[in-house]
C-alpha cells in the first residue's frame, strides 16, 4: 500500500484529506506540533479505514528539526502532502513583526524548509508526489491580507520551479489553490455560500488531481475564472478598490 | 459564523453564532469566551433544545477512539453521528444497542436526549449501554462520569439536553449481530384496541412499534400497523445476502429538494397518505427479511423530509402515559382526530419500566406525531398537553419547542433535583438553550 505523508495534520482540510486517501488505501505518516492532538485522529483513520497511521512531532517554523524529522520518519512517504499554514491578522501584522514572521515562517519558510528535503529525497528515488496547498490570497495582494498572500504567492512561485526542476526527475509537484473553505480557520469570517467549498470537497477535488497530475488545481473550480479575473484588471484600478 | 439555524422542525428559526472545535481544549477556550452556550449536533431533535444565540457544534469532533471487535466495546468522539457509526461496526458483525428513528443524529446528541428506539422495553434507551463518558462542565474541567463515577453528572447529563456541560466523548456496548437484517413481521389492526392488544401478544420481540392513523372514527378509529423484528441469523437470508450478510446493498437516498407550498398539506391529502399506507399491505400479515435500514429508518431514504411541512415548519408532539391510562390515549387520539389538524402517519410503542433522573422514556404508552404550524395550533396543543397532566404523562423535551413551563415541572418528577444537579455543575449558567429558558430550567 502507498503511504501519504501530511504535514500539518490538525487542520480540518488535513483531517478531510487523510480520511479521503485512507479510504483509497493509502497509509498514513501524520505530522503536527503537538503529536498528541494527532491520537483521536490516528485511531479514528485506524478504525474506520482499516489502514496503518502513525503521529510524528514536527513544527514548521523549528527548521533545524526538519531534517532530523524526515529521516525520523519509519517509512519513506510516497506522497507528501504539504497542509499547513497560518492566517494570522492582518491588521495585528502590519505593526506587529513578530505576527508578519509568524504568519511568513509559517506559510512559506517553513514549508520551503521541509519540502527542500522531501525533494532532495524524491529526486535521488527518481520518484514521488509532493503536494502544496497554497491559497488564491496567493495571486494578488490585496489590502485586507497581503502579508499571509504574499506568504503564500512565495510558496505558490516555489511550487512552480519544483515542479519545473523535479518533472525533469519523473516526480510530480501539485500546487492547490482553495478558495473560500469552511474550516475553523476561517469560521469567524463571512464567506459566500456559492464560492465556499467544504474541506471534504478540497480533498476529493486533491485525490483525483494527484491521480491525474494535473500541475495547479483550484477548488472550487470556477476559481480558476475568478482568479483570472482579478488579476486582469489593471493595477491602476486595482488599486483603488477596497478588497 | 452568525447564521440563522432551526432544527429537523424548522421551528423556531433563531439568528445563532455557531463555533467548532476539533480538540478539547478549544472548547475551554470556547467556553471562557461566552458568557453563554449550547452544544449543537446534527440538529435533529426537532425543536429549540440546541439553539441559543451562541452555540458549539460538536460536528469536527467525530474521531474514533476506540472499537474492540471482540467485545463490542466502541468509544468515540461526541460528534460522530450513528450512520458512521453504523458504517464502522456493521461490516465487523455489531450494531447500535438503541437507535431512535433517524441514523442522522451525533451520539453527544443520543446521549443529551437519552434516545430510545423500537427495543425500549427491551433493552431500554441508551444511557442503559453507556459505560463512561466524559463532560466538559461549566468550570472547563473535564470531568469523566459513568453510573459509579459522578453518578449525578451522569443522570443529569442523560436526557439532560446539553445543560450539564459539552459531551466530548462516549464509551458504550455495542450488540453482536450475525447479519445486516430484520427478520420483520408487520400486522394489520383494525382499531386501536386490537393494536394494543397485539402490543401485548408479541410483547417477546426484541423490536416493535405501530404505526397508527389518527385521522379515523368509529370502528376504525386508531387502526394501524403493528411492526416487530429480530435481528435475522445467516439461516433466515437468502443465497445471495447470505454471501455478504453483513453488507448491505448501495442504496441512494431520495431528496425532498425545497420547502412544500402550506397547501401541500391539508385534511384530504393526508387521510389520502393514511390511506395508502394502510391498504398497501394487503394481508393481515406480513413476515420477510429486509435490511436493518428501511426496517429502523424508514424516513432516512428521503433526505430533508422536513421539507414537505413547508416553510412555517412543523413540531412534533411526543407524549407518554403510564400503562393503566389507555384511556387518555383514547381521549387525546380523539381530539387530533376530531380537530383534523392531521398529521401523516403517527407512530405509537410501548415503552418498558425505567425511571431515570430526566430522561423521558417511562413505562407506558407513547405516541409521536407531526403538525404542520398553523394558527391555533399551540393552543390546541396546549389543551392536548393538560390531558397529559391530568392523566400523569409528560412530553419529549427532544421534540419539544413550545410546551409552557408549568407543564414540564409538573410533569418531569425530579425536575427540581435535575434543576440543582445542573446549577452545581454549570454555577454560572453558561449553558443555556432557548428550550432551558422557556422551560426555567436555568
Amino acid at each position: 500500500m502507498p503511504t501519504a505523508l501530511i504535514l500539518g495534520a490538525g487542520s480540518d482540510i488535513a483531517v478531510a484529506i487523510a480520511r479521503y486517501f485512507a479510504g483509497e488505501r493509502y497509509d498514513l505518516l501524520l505530522a503536527a506540533r503537538n503529536v498528541d492532538s494527532l491520537y483521536p485522529l490516528q485511531q479514528d483513520l485506524k478504525i474506520r479505514y482499516n489502514i496503518k497511521a502513525e503521529s510524528f512531532a514536527f513544527d514548521a517554523t523549528d527548521f533545524d528539526s526538519h531534517a532530523a524529522f524526515y529521516a525520523g520518519l519509519s517509512v519513506k512517504p510516497d506522497i507528501t502532502i504539504c497542509v499547513f499554514g497560518y492566517l494570522g491578522e492582518q491588521e495585528k501584522a502590519q505593526s506587529n513583526w513578530s505576527e508578519t514572521a509568524r504568519i511568513i515562517h509559517t506559510n512559506y519558510t517553513g514549508a520551503v524548509s521541509i519540502l527542500n528535503i522531501v525533494a532532495e529525497d524524491y529526486a535521488a528515488k527518481g520518484a514521488g508526489t509532493i503536494v502544496g496547498i497554497s491559497s488564491v490570497a496567493g495571486e494578488r495582494g490585496r489590502q485586507s491580507n497581503y502579508i499571509y498572500g504574499s506568504s503564500k504567492a512565495g510558496f505558490t512561485a516555489y511550487l512552480s520551479g519544483l515542479r519545473n526542476r523535479l518533472f525533469h526527475k519523473g516526480v510530480h509537484v501539485l500546487t492547490v489553490q482553495p478558495g473560500f473553505v469552511y474550516t475553523r480557520m476561517t469560521e469567524h469570517l463571512k464567506m459566500p455560500p456559492l464560492l465556499t467549498a467544504q474541506p471534504q470537497q478540497v480533498a476529493k477535488d486533491v485525490y483525483k488531481a494527484v491521480r491525474k497530475k494535473k500541475n495547479v488545481l483550484y477548488t472550487k473550480w470556477f476559481w480558476r475564472y475568478i482568479m483570472l479575473i482579478i488579476r486582469s484588471i489593471p493595477e491602476g484600478i486595482f488599486k483603488k478598490l477596497k478588497l | 459564523m452568525e447564521k440563522r439555524l432551526a432544527n429537523w422542525g424548522n421551528y423556531p428559526v433563531i439568528s445563532c453564532d455557531e463555533t467548532t472545535f476539533t480538540q478539547v481544549d478549544q472548547v475551554e477556550e470556547i467556553i471562557s469566551s461566552h458568557s453563554s452556550i449550547i452544544a449543537r449536533g446534527n440538529g435533529r431533535c426537532y425543536g429549540d433544545a440546541s439553539l441559543a444565540t451562541n452555540s458549539v457544534s460538536t460536528l469536527k469532533f467525530d474521531k474514533v477512539l476506540q472499537f474492540d471487535t471482540e467485545t463490542g466495546v466502541f468509544e468515540c468522539q461526541s460528534g460522530i453521528t450513528l450512520d458512521q457509526i453504523l458504517g464502522i461496526v456493521v461490516p465487523k458483525g455489531w450494531f447500535l444497542p438503541v437507535t431512535p428513528g433517524t441514523k442522522f443524529i451525533t451520539v453527544g446528541g443520543a446521549v443529551a436526549s437519552d434516545v430510545h428506539g423500537k427495543n425500549h422495553h427491551a433493552e431500554g434507551s441508551f444511557s442503559n449501554h453507556i459505560i463512561d463518558m466524559d463532560v466538559i462542565t461549566g468550570k472547563k474541567e473535564t470531568l469523566t462520569c459513568s453510573k459509579h463515577v459522578l453518578p449525578d453528572l451522569f443522570w443529569a447529563t442523560c436526557g439532560g439536553m446539553g445543560l450539564t456541560g459539552i459531551i466530548t466523548r462516549v464509551k458504550f456496548s455495542l450488540k453482536k449481530i450475525e447479519t445486516a437484517y430484520i427478520k420483520q413481521k408487520q400486522i394489520k389492526a383494525r382499531n386501536l384496541d386490537e393494536l394494543i392488544r397485539l402490543f401485548e401478544e408479541y410483547n417477546g420481540y426484541t423490536y416493535s412499534m405501530a404505526w397508527i392513523d389518527c385521522l379515523q372514527k368509529g370502528d376504525s378509529f386508531g387502526r394501524g400497523i403493528l411492526i416487530v423484528g429480530e435481528h435475522a441469523t445467516k439461516e433466515e437470508l437468502n443465497a445471495q445476502q447470505q454471501a455478504a450478510p453483513l453488507n448491505l446493498p448501495d442504496k441512494r437516498p431520495l431528496s425532498v429538494p425545497f420547502n412544500f407550498p402550506s397547501f401541500a398539506l391539508n385534511t384530504l391529502t393526508v387521510k389520502a397518505f393514511n390511506w395508502l399506507y394502510y391498504a398497501k399491505n394487503t394481508k393481515k400479515e406480513i413476515n420477510n427479511v429486509i435490511p436493518y435500514e428501511p426496517f429502523f429508518y424508514p424516513l432516512d431514504a428521503i433526505l430533508h423530509w422536513n421539507r414537505g411541512y413547508g416553510k412555517a415548519g412543523f413540531v412534533q408532539y411526543q407524549f407518554v402515559l403510564p400503562l393503566d391510562k389507555k384511556e387518555g390515549l383514547v381521549k387525546i387520539l380523539k381530539r387530533i382526530s376530531d380537530a383534523g389538524l392531521g398529521s401523516f402517519l403517527a407512530v405509537l410503542k410501548v415503552f418498558g419500566h425505567q425511571d431515570n433522573l430526566i430522561s423521558f422514556p417511562t413505562q407506558g404508552y407513547t405516541l409521536a406525531l407531526d403538525f404542520p404550524v398553523r394558527k391555533g395550533l399551540f393552543a390546541f396543543l396546549d389543551e392536548l398537553d393538560q390531558v397529559v397532566l391530568e392523566y400523569g404523562g409528560r412530553l419529549y423535551l427532544s421534540k419539544d419547542a413550545r410546551m409552557k413551563k408549568e407543564v414540564f415541572w409538573q410533569s418531569y418528577p425530579n425536575a427540581q433535583r435535575f434543576a440543582e444537579i445542573v446549577k452545581a455543575y454549570n454555577g454560572d449558567n453558561i449553558f443555556h438553550s432557548v428550550q432551558s429558558e422557556r422551560l426555567g430550567i436555568n
